[in-house]
C-alpha cells in the first residue's frame, strides 16, 4: 500500500516536471530573451543578415565588432557616427552579461574571461548545444550556415530557441 | 504661422534625404564634372558592364555587382548572409535611389566590397544611368 501510494506521488511529480518544461515555466533557459528593441539595430543590423539578438553576445564582443564594422566578416558595413554610437550603446545595455535571462548568462559563463569572440558560432554555449548538428547539415541551401539561426529556429530574432520550435528543414 | 514655417522647415529637411532619381544623377553630374573637366555624362551602357564586370578580389574571389544582386537587376538578389536583396530597377522597385543617403551608404560599402575603393561620381552616375534604363 505505501509503495502503491509512493509510485502514484512520483508519477505526479514526473508529469507535473514535464508540463512545466513543456510550458517553458521551469526551465528559465527555454523561455525567450526579453524583448529589446531599437529602430536603427533592427534596420542596419538585419539589411544583410539576421538581426541577432544582444544577449548572444557579451558587451565586449559588442564593442569590439561595433569598432570593426568596416571589415565585418569580410564585408564593408560602416555606419555614420552618431549610428554607430547608438547601436552600440543598445547592444552593450542588453548584451549577455547584462541579462538576467537564463540562456543568455550561459552563453556568457561559456566564454573564457580573456576571448572576446565576434561569432557566436564559436563559443562553447553554441557547440555544446549543436554537437549533434552535422557540419553537411548546416550546409544544406535550406540553411546555408551555422549562422543562420531563423532557418530552424524560426522565431530566433525575437530571441527565443526553445526547444520546442526547432523545426530543422530538409 | 508658426504652423506654416514648421511644415516649410519639415519639408526642407526632407527634401535633404529623399530625392528623385534625376536628382542624385545631377549631382553625381556636378561631382563628375569637378573629378573630370572632360566629363561627357552619363552612359547606362558603361554602367551595365560596371554592374556585371567580374574582378579578382585580394580575398582570391571573383566579385562583380552582379554576384550578389545577379545579372538581372530587375530579380531579387541575396547577401552572402542568405538574405533577400530587393530588386535594383526602379521599374520594379520604384524606392530605389530615391534617398540619397541610402543609396550613398551602400555605395560607400559595396565599392569598398567589390572594387576595394571608392566609386567615382562617373561610375556612381553611370550605374543609376543603367538601372533607369531597365525597362
Amino acid at each position: 500500500m505505501k509503495n502503491w501510494m509512493q509510485l502514484v506521488l512520483l508519477f505526479t511529480s514526473i508529469s507535473a516536471t514535464s508540463a512545466l518544461l513543456a510550458s517553458g515555466g521551469m526551465e528559465e533557459g527555454g523561455r525567450a530573451m526579453p524583448v529589446v528593441s531599437n529602430a536603427k539595430w533592427a534596420a542596419e543590423c538585419s539589411s544583410c543578415h539576421m538581426l541577432y539578438h544582444p544577449g548572444l553576445l557579451p558587451e565586449r564582443s559588442w564593442r569590439k565588432m561595433m569598432l570593426g564594422l568596416d571589415k565585418h566578416f569580410g564585408e564593408n558595413a560602416s555606419l555614420d557616427a552618431a549610428m554607430q554610437k547608438e547601436i552600440t550603446a543598445f547592444l552593450a545595455l542588453n548584451s549577455a552579461d547584462k541579462q538576467d535571462n537564463r540562456r543568455a548568462k550561459r552563453i556568457n559563463q561559456s566564454i573564457p574571461a580573456n576571448s572576446t569572440p565576434l561569432r557566436i558560432t564559436e563559443t562553447r554555449y553554441f557547440t555544446d548545444k549543436h554537437d549533434e548538428v552535422s557540419a553537411n547539415t548546416f550546409k544544406r541551401k535550406s540553411i546555408g550556415s551555422a549562422s543562420n539561426c531563423v532557418a530552424c529556429h524560426k522565431n530566433a530574432e525575437k530571441g527565443n530557441f526553445s526547444e520546442s520550435q526547432i523545426k530543422i528543414p530538409r | 504661422m508658426r504652423k506654416s514655417m514648421l511644415i516649410i522647415g519639415l519639408l526642407l529637411s526632407f527634401k535633404t534625404f529623399a530625392a528623385t532619381p534625376q536628382e542624385l544623377l545631377k549631382q553625381y553630374e556636378s561631382q563628375a564634372k569637378q573629378e573630370h573637366s572632360a566629363f561627357a555624362g552619363f552612359s547606362a551602357e558603361k554602367g551595365a558592364t560596371f554592374f556585371k564586370t567580374e574582378r579578382l578580389h585580394s580575398d582570391g574571389k571573383k566579385v562583380s555587382c552582379a554576384t550578389c544582386h545577379t545579372a538581372d537587376p530587375r530579380n531579387q538578389g541575396k547577401t552572402r548572409a542568405n538574405k533577400v536583396i530587393e530588386p535594383m530597377a526602379p521599374i520594379v522597385n520604384p524606392k530605389r535611389f530615391t534617398d540619397r543617403a541610402k543609396v550613398e551608404k551602400w555605395f560607400g560599402r559595396n565599392c569598398r566590397d567589390v572594387l576595394e575603393r571608392a566609386c567615382t561620381a562617373q561610375e556612381k552616375g553611370d550605374y543609376v544611368a543603367y538601372m533607369l534604363s531597365i525597362q
